[in-house]
């Protein structure tokens, strides 16, 4: 049910500050996209006024357009609360809920919003951790609070958290900084997998890493401090790694950068 | 090698010293501290224990003479439980309500800040001048009678800057994380104050909620214009007349001879003892609560 995202002239703002200025892109659906770029580029900013999250900041708006499928994502008429039903997100740090426990930060997003029958919640629980390959260590304590697993094990529950309401598109803001290199292979090897069913987009600092789980980069840029944030360049990611049609991208890809 | 190798040293008897003095002073000011505390206690056990009997807690002052022993506070003991109950049936929901608007949806507006200012005026406001609102207002001018109802009111005018300040706190402590994890799940914004900010914060608005009824069960100046007084068994807190723990002490603790003297302490460990019930029932529902106790 992935589906493609196309974002033309988006501008973002905190209060009077642009953080971000003249995004164009095209997200793939069923791929792999990854925003790179050094730190206050504005890469979460972006990410966020995909799923309409930035709005939930004081003072913060958005101008432009985002599509998805046809359907226009600020259209005047469309609930916010419905776009990120159908986009999801997962934070840098684990984030359960820490009064419910691991079956119940799993059900969270469908038990808040609508009302299922106990067997229609365990089945779709069990697919969601069995999908955030999370299933087999939790199994035996899915009544024991969330915020008792490991980091790696607490990212991997609000992964589950996460497609348990089955979105179209599942949003990363460097999901693997907070965790160590198994946790963080465990992740990488999920979101190819996910990739199947969703259409994923990741913000990571790690090169590798994008080179590793990624079909498309799209590298981040600004100017000076206080400047907004541009989209500098956005291709394959073999092409960006390899050869980088700008200078600034091969010069940060390369490490030859602030 | 000419650089002084760093190396492991003792503690020196210097800082000994200071670690002893300095835990030395934090003792005393905890015994200080401690001192009033216990010698209340103390003399509220010493002097109550003679008349805390199955007597005193089961009969009224009905038809108790002046100068006679018996009698009880069982009518200030309803009365009491009463009027707190219906005090915290009117604030606690306006109180959480108001401080579920000034966190979650008061965006530096207005209303906000003259709500906040408005709280923080409430706070200081005399209990006698909740009590004569009340009169005026409620006996006075509509013409309604002494009642525990009154009294309520009056108290929870007392009660509602507690609650919301507490309960403004602890959702403020709640981390914007949360929140914006639910959204991100395409969870509504009141769902999201309903079923994650709320129970996060609960343990913390339930210790806020219990310390304001702690404040007003012991309030005697506002029932003494409110609820009148009476030496028998009112039930009906909407109707005549009732007597309260606090107006209780105040009323015999006035009389003349010993035995009322008695009854006065006794009354007074009864509060004691209710609030300390309060408190450890608050206390379990939140253990009975905490996600810790699951683990
Ligand atoms: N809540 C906020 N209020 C005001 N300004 C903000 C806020 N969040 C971010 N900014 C500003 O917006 C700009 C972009 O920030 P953003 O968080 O999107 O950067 P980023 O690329 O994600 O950085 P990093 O790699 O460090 O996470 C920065 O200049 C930052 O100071
Ligand atoms: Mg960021």
């Amino acid at each position: 049910m992935a589906k493609q995202i196309e974002v033309t002239d988006v501008d973002a703002y905190y209060g009077s500050h642009k953080a971000i200025e003249g995004i164009n892109m095209t997200i793939d659906a069923r791929a792999v996209t990854a925003f790179i770029g050094p730190s206050g580029c504005g890469k979460s900013t972006f990410l966020r006024t995909l799923n309409r999250m930035h709005e939930v900041i004081p003072g913060a708006r958005v101008e432009g357009k985002i599509r998805m499928e046809e359907q226009d994502l600020y259209g005047s008429d469309v609930d916010p609360v419905s776009v990120r039903r159908t986009i999801g997100m997962v934070f840098q740090r684990p984030n359960p809920f820490p009064t419910m426990s691991i079956y119940d930060n799993v059900a969270a997003g469908l038990r808040l919003n609508h009302r299922y029958s106990k067997s229609q919640l365990d089945t779709i629980v069990e697919d969601s951790l069995k999908g955030a390959n999370l299933w087999n260590e939790v199994k035996d304590r899915l009544n024991k609070p969330g915020s008792g697993l490991s980091g790696g094990q607490q990212q991997r529950l609000c992964i589950a958290r996460a497609i348990a309401v089955q979105p179209q598109v599942l949003l990363m803001d460097e999901p693997c900084s907070a965790l160590d290199p198994i946790s963080t292979l465990a992740i990488e090897d999920l979101i190819s997998k996910l990739k199947q069913e969703f259409t994923i987009v990741i913000v990571t600092h790690n090169m590798q890493q994008a080179a590793r789980v990624s079909d498309k980069t799209a590298f981040f840029n600004l100017a000076a401090q206080g400047q907004p944030g541009k989209l500098i360049e956005m291709d394959e990611t073999t092409k960006i790694f390899t050869s980088p049609t700008q200078k600034a991208t091969e010069d940060y890809i390369t490490g030859r950068f602030g | 090698m000419s650089a002084v190798t760093p190396e492991i040293q003792r503690i020196s008897g210097m800082r000994r010293f200071k670690d002893k003095g300095v835990q030395a002073l934090v003792y005393l000011a905890f015994a200080i501290a401690v001192v009033p505390l216990v010698s209340v206690l103390w003399l509220v056990i010493s002097n109550g224990l003679a008349r805390f009997d199955m007597e005193f807690l089961t009969h009224s002052m009905r038809n108790i003479g002046a100068r006679d022993a018996g009698g009880g506070a069982y009518h200030a003991i309803i009365g009491t439980l009463e009027q707190v109950a219906l005090a915290s049936l009117i604030s606690v929901p306006i109180g959480l309500l108001t401080a579920v608007y000034l966190v979650e949806y008061g965006t530096n507006g207005r209303l906000k800040r003259s709500i906040s200012f408005f709280v923080d005026i409430m706070t200081g406001v005399p209990s006698v001048v909740a009590g004569l609102f009340i009169l005026a207002f409620w006996i006075l001018i509509l013409g309604m009678p002494f009642s525990g109802w009154a009294g309520a009111m009056a108290l929870s005018i007392l009660m509602l800057p507690t609650v919301v300040r507490s309960a403004e706190e602890m959702l403020m402590l709640v981390p914007n994380d949360l929140r914006e994890a639910s959204y991100a799940l395409g969870v509504s914004k009141w769902r999201t104050i309903v079923k994650v900010v709320l129970p996060t914060a609960f343990t913390g608005i339930v210790t806020g909620v219990m310390l304001a009824i702690a404040r007003v069960a012991g309030e005697t100046a506002p029932l003494l214009l409110t609820v009148f007084f009476t030496d028998s068994i009112n039930e009906d807190p909407f109707n005549g007349p009732q007597m309260g723990l606090p107006l209780y002490v105040f009323d015999q603790a006035a009389r003349p001879n010993d035995t009322a003297i008695d009854r006065a302490w006794a009354g007074a460990l009864t509060l004691i003892v209710i609030i300390m019930l309060l408190n450890l029932a608050a206390r379990l529902i939140t253990y009975w609560r905490s996600p810790a106790r699951k683990r």
